[in-house]
């Protein structure tokens, strides 16, 4: 039961920031937002790493511009679609809903039904 | 007859060749050339101070020339290993190349281009890499090649080498020369 615990603990627990700069926010909304951000935004260095997690110094750097804009007053939209004309839809954790994404967003889910009606068959012959 | 039925096996199969398919792909893969959203578009606003003077460095320069926009830095071994190529290119074929010296110290900057040479007929100081950000940049060496009207046509990631002139950039940046500005 203890190991199960550990293990079950060890699956689920939560990436700890492991960027260490401290920023000013006026407010917890701003706060809030940066985490988000920073937490959804892909770091171009390590690629497998978000730009709250990762020690890059590129991270940094991008962490800072974004702090700055939240600062100056910039919406979310804003902030992404800047990062977004300079790096690419690579820099998105979650990339858009279009025509280029299409079967990327939508295969899961052919496939799934492809699934469905093989079983389906299959188990219909029996 | 065997029991196992004919449709049994052609669905895994077709399955199975193409997860073939797509590892064999991936294998070719390079998933750190990230291409930039910036080709055929205009070089972003900046200005910065210049290295080696005490003028300023603006995206303007880049009207009039096809220019290389070599993005560097001492602490970059791998700018190293281009250094001579861009010495030559400069030197030898008359490319006109500019530098961005990226999140350097500029006094070890200098020094690395007395001893090494100066490819460069123009170096702009990003100490904070703000203007490297406005271009994409997310790794040096990145080298640039942009027209005669200031428009980004090309970046390359990583060392220039000879192969990568000859067989990617030459044809190119010949190309872009004949353009009428």
């Amino acid at each position: 039961m203890k190991k199960f615990l550990f293990l079950i603990l060890f699956l689920f627990s939560v990436a700890i920031f492991a960027a260490e700069d401290f920023y000013n926010f006026s407010n917890k909304e701003q706060e809030k937002r940066f985490r988000d951000l920073t937490l959804n935004l892909r770091c171009l260095v390590c690629q497998n790493q978000n730009l709250a997690e990762s020690n890059a110094s590129l991270a940094a750097d991008l962490r800072q511009q974004v702090y700055q804009k939240i600062i100056s007053g910039e919406s979310d939209q804003q902030i992404i679609d800047y990062l977004v004309s300079r790096y690419g839809n690579f820099i998105l954790y979650r990339p858009p809903f279009n025509t280029k994404t299409l079967v990327l967003w939508a295969g899961p889910f052919l496939v799934l039904c492809f699934g469905m009606i093989f079983l389906w068959r299959a188990l219909r012959k029996r | 007859m065997s029991f196992i039925k004919k449709s049994h096996i052609t669905l895994p199969l077709i399955l199975f060749i193409l997860i073939i398919i797509f590892l064999w792909k991936g294998l070719n893969l390079h998933p750190n050339l990230i291409p930039s959203p910036l080709i055929n578009k205009p070089a972003p606003y900046f200005e910065l101070p210049s290295l080696l003077d005490s003028k300023k460095i603006s995206n303007k320069d880049f009207i009039g020339h096809v220019t290389l926009l070599n993005v560097w830095a001492t602490w970059c071994a791998t700018c190293a290993e281009e250094h001579d190529l861009l010495l030559q290119l400069a030197q030898q074929e008359h490319i006109i190349i500019y530098g961005l010296n990226y999140k350097d110290n500029p006094n070890a900057a200098k020094k690395w281009l007395m001893q090494y040479g100066n490819p460069y007929q123009k170096i702009a100081v990003d100490q904070l890499g703000n203007v490297a950000i406005d271009l994409g940049v997310y790794g040096t060496p990145e080298t640039f090649i942009i027209d005669k009207k200031g428009v980004i046509r090309y970046k390359h990631i990583g060392a220039i080498s000879a192969d990568v002139w000859e067989n990617k950039l030459r044809d190119l940046v010949t190309q872009l020369q004949n353009e009428s500005s």
